[in-house]
């Protein structure tokens, strides 16, 4: 197992470093950069060339790499043109990080805690009404745009209903400052006592992980469903029956837990699908996290924190899935035997 | 990054202009210069001599005094700027042209209209090296505001670095910023996007009504507007001029004065066809500008007769109109044996600026336009970052979108600062011309000229000829952007140069 483990993290280590040229050489082939977002449409033609020479982006592209790889060494990730100018990257990155991480965590717990039991009551009333709302409402799930729903779950409980913050992480209207610890709002309120910190944090995640949960809900509904249709056919089901279990046993033991070996494949897989839909929905909520920071420096060009981000979040989607498959082991004792 | 030296947009100048004070400023809700750190001003016959006269009890946030000694250090300073710093300086370089010890590619010196200040008593006197109209007005810009000399030592202000594709900030322009203004620094809530302004208790006019300023970072305008809507913010800048009837029910939407202007730029520098003034004056008469700003452009919106707004000194209505004929544009192409033209037009996309809220209806109108009188156009569309500045720049399109909204009120900012037509190499290349030349002269003798009515006499000259003999451009419109404010906020004079004072404003009952 050990080792199994380390050849996946060599093999990361691979993908990071062919993805950090690719990467490179692709934000650097596109047209403008962050020269022509600092300039705007002040520079004179003479300030354009002087700024890219101060930035060293009139260099030959192999020279502009291996300068940045010799900083990366350093722990030198560049800094910040567009999004927080002047800030380095990584910095961008690490306090960005808690934002989006309680933000993925909250649309998982809303696609998980509502996908796998409706997928599976679902799945026992086959054909029923609720198996027949449950597929219609992941289907309306999966084709609202993320960005439409978030508008219209703003609109109407943030704007006409006002139960919930419309934007942001935290009011700024607080009695007393919240305590930064972790930069996980929720758990710092918690840690440091200041419940009403806690809960206001709270509340401004419900909004954007309902919106941001939806389409994992969906998909995590669908084949919980389909996953347990296949698995209570199965012999070793009809076997347990006539052994004379009960069907609470039977239920939990072998209908429920091999029938989430595809489910938590797919939910791993959706970690990744949350941090693409994070750029949405971060934008709309004005939420600060990584998706707000990858869409403006997108927009402004920013190289920097461009390439931390993407790199990161190459590197959490393998990571995740590592763990997915060596989750596997726990779920299904074939696996961890072989 | 709140050093407003080495800031160019607008974002960054909102907080600034709380914050820090000019030796100059402007009247509230005009272009027009003020009295502000300096409480008077007067300049040697030649203009190359100016004495500001220092306001006395006035000091900065952080305690220390303002003296004819702290505003010379200030403007030292800038003129001192070296490395990344001298590139990140972009108002300085624009507006007073090089650097101390600044060379050029040939070993020259970069002209400088800035010379020396020296502090004689409460008074700075400063010497620049030529008249030009825009002095003493450039002195009012954000970046050329006056800052602390005891922060901007302590915290190592001129530190400014080029990083990688990035410039790096000392501690001064990040955590530091230390100006006169009715409004401190408090904090830069980076977590949440949030910085924060507390009452300046010392400011020496009138205090500020507000003890907290929150400017809130959100990028995505509807979200902005569910803000307001919910209560979350009091006001937020640039609303979609689609919404603003919606708006104007349930909130206080103040429309800025129009100080912009939107052009359609015409580079000679590619097609052979385009030299020639009768296609341009085709293209001109092409266009239906008026239908344009009717139906596209905002409340206030006008068509533009000059390359600036109708408030800058030496307008004139005097200039061909170049009303929308389509026929005089066919007839105009016919007679120039242009009948099979073909351009190439180029459009930004990811961007909207106070002159241009929506550039896709702009080109979208004269795009048709032009193709109405069997124009064929070759589209490109870019992202304004990604490739629409860099190729305008690098003449590769024929045809394409820019403006200005102007930062005083002076014919040359827009003319010489926005246009450049004061330097042939530009993006019109009008440096091709026979013309190119007499235009860049004419425009630097009437920015240069002392006498006002004798400059403004120049102007006008200089608008008429550029309508009906250079032509390196169609003036489009002057569109007014606005900013909205909660109905219980009042207090806030919208300025056209965006210089709105958020310190007193005056916070009612919800």
């Amino acid at each position: 197992m050990l080792r199994y483990i380390v050849r996946r993290l060599i093999q990361l280590v691979v993908v990071m470093f062919v993805l950090s040229l690719l990467l490179f050489l692709w934000l650097r082939s596109l047209p403008g950069g962050p020269d022509s977002a600092i300039c705007g449409e002040r520079c004179t033609p003479d300030q354009r060339v002087a700024m890219r020479h101060a930035l060293g982006m009139d260099q030959p592209i192999w020279v502009q790499y291996f300068k940045y790889m010799g900083r990366v060494f350093t722990g030198n990730f560049g800094y910040s043109s567009g999004v927080e100018p002047g800030t380095p990257a990584i910095e961008v990155f690490l306090h960005r990080l808690p934002a989006t991480i309680e933000l993925t965590i909250g649309a998982l717990i809303f696609a998980i805690v509502l996908g796998i039991p409706l997928g599976y009551f679902a799945a026992r009333r086959k054909g029923g009404i609720f198996d027949n709302l449950g597929i219609i409402s992941s289907l309306v799930g999966i084709a609202i745009p993320v960005f439409f729903l978030a508008y219209l779950l703003k609109f109407v409980f943030a704007v006409k209903l006002g139960w919930l913050p419309d934007s942001g992480r935290q009011s700024t209207d607080l009695a007393q400052p919240a305590t930064r610890v972790t930069g996980f709002f929720v758990l710092d309120g918690l840690i440091t006592r200041e419940w009403d910190a806690s809960w206001d944090a709270f509340r401004h995640l419900i909004l954007p992980s309902i919106a941001l949960g939806t389409i994992p809900f969906a998909v995590i509904f669908r084949i919980t469903r389909s996953s347990v249709i296949d698995v209570q056919n199965e012999d070793y089901v009809r076997t347990a029956e006539a052994k004379g279990l009960t069907t609470q046993v039977i239920r939990r033991r072998h209908i429920l837990r091999n029938a989430m070996l595809p489910v938590v494949t797919v939910t791993g897989l959706q970690v990744g699908a949350l941090l693409a839909g994070a750029v949405l929905t971060e934008t709309v909520f004005a939420y600060p996290g990584l998706g707000q920071a990858t869409a403006i420096a997108f927009q402004l060009r920013d190289f920097a924190v461009l390439q931390v981000l993407v790199l990161a979040s190459a590197a959490t989607y393998t990571l995740v899935n590592l763990v997915v498959d060596l989750s596997y082991a726990l779920i299904d004792p074939r696996i961890r035997t072989r | 990054m709140f050093d407003p030296l080495y800031a160019t947009d607008g974002e960054s100048f909102r907080p600034v202009r709380q914050m820090m004070e000019g030796l100059v400023g402007f009247k509230p809700g005009t272009a027009d210069v003020e009295p502000k750190l300096a409480e008077s001003w007067t300049n040697s016959a030649d203009g190359l001599t100016w004495n500001f006269k220092i306001r006395q009890g006035v000091t900065f946030h952080d305690g220390t005094k303002l003296d004819a000694a702290a505003v010379c250090y200030n403007l030292d300073r800038m003129y001192s700027q070296t490395g990344a710093g001298a590139t990140q300086a972009q108002y300085w370089a624009d507006n007073m042209g090089g650097f101390k010890g600044q060379k050029d590619d040939a070993g020259k010196d970069v002209p400088s209209l800035y010379k020396s200040c020296t502090a004689d008593g409460d008074t700075a006197v400063v010497k620049i090296s030529a008249y030009t109209s825009k002095f003493p007005a450039l002195l009012g810009l954000p970046s050329f505001s006056i800052q602390s000399p005891t922060a901007l030592k302590k915290y190592d202000a001129n530190n400014v670095q080029a990083s990688g594709e990035a410039f790096t900030y000392p501690a001064y322009a990040m955590e530091h910023p230390t100006g006169t203004g009715p409004m401190q620094f408090g904090k830069y809530d980076k977590t949440n996007g949030v910085i924060e302004l507390d009452r300046y208790d010392g400011y020496w006019g009138d205090k500020a009504t507000v003890s907290k300023i929150l400017f809130k970072v959100i990028p995505d305008e509807t979200a902005r507007k569910q803000a307001l809507q919910a209560g979350t913010i009091d006001g937020y800048d640039l609303p979609n001029p689609a919404d603003w009837d919606s708006l104007k029910a349930d909130y206080n939407l103040l429309i800025r004065p129009a100080f912009n202007i939107l052009y359609l730029g015409i580079d000679m520098k590619n097609n052979p066809a385009l030299k020639d003034l009768k296609v341009r004056q085709a293209i001109a008469y092409a266009l239906n500008r008026k239908d344009f700003v009717a139906s596209q452009l905002p409340e206030g919106a006008t068509v533009a007769l000059n390359n600036y707004p109708d408030t800058v000194d030496g307008w004139t209505k005097d200039v061909e109109p170049y009303d929308y004929n389509p026929d005089k544009a066919k007839q105009l192409l016919t007679e120039a044996g242009q009948t099979n033209l073909t351009l190439n037009f180029w459009w930004p996309t990811e961007v909207s600026r106070p002159y241009m809220p929506d550039p896709k209806s702009v080109f979208t109108a004269f795009s048709a336009d032009l193709q109405a009188v069997g124009i064929k156009l070759n589209v490109t569309s870019k992202p304004w970052n990604g490739g629409y500045l860099d190729g305008v720049e690098a003449n590769k399109p024929d045809l394409f979108f820019l403006g200005w909204t102007g930062d005083y009120n002076t014919p040359d900012n827009f003319l010489g600062g926005s246009l450049a037509l004061n330097n042939p190499e530009n993006r019109f290349d009008t440096g091709s011309q026979p013309w190119g030349k007499t235009l860049a002269s004419e425009v630097a003798a009437a920015d240069a000229e002392p006498d006002t009515a004798k400059r403004n006499a120049m102007y006008v000259e200089l608008n008429k000829k550029l309508a009906s003999e250079y032509l390196p451009d169609i003036p489009i419109s002057s569109s007014p952007p606005a900013l909205v404010l909660a109905k219980n906020v009042t207090g806030v004079v919208a300025s056209p140069l965006t210089d709105e004072d958020y310190a007193h404003a005056v916070i009612g009952q919800k």
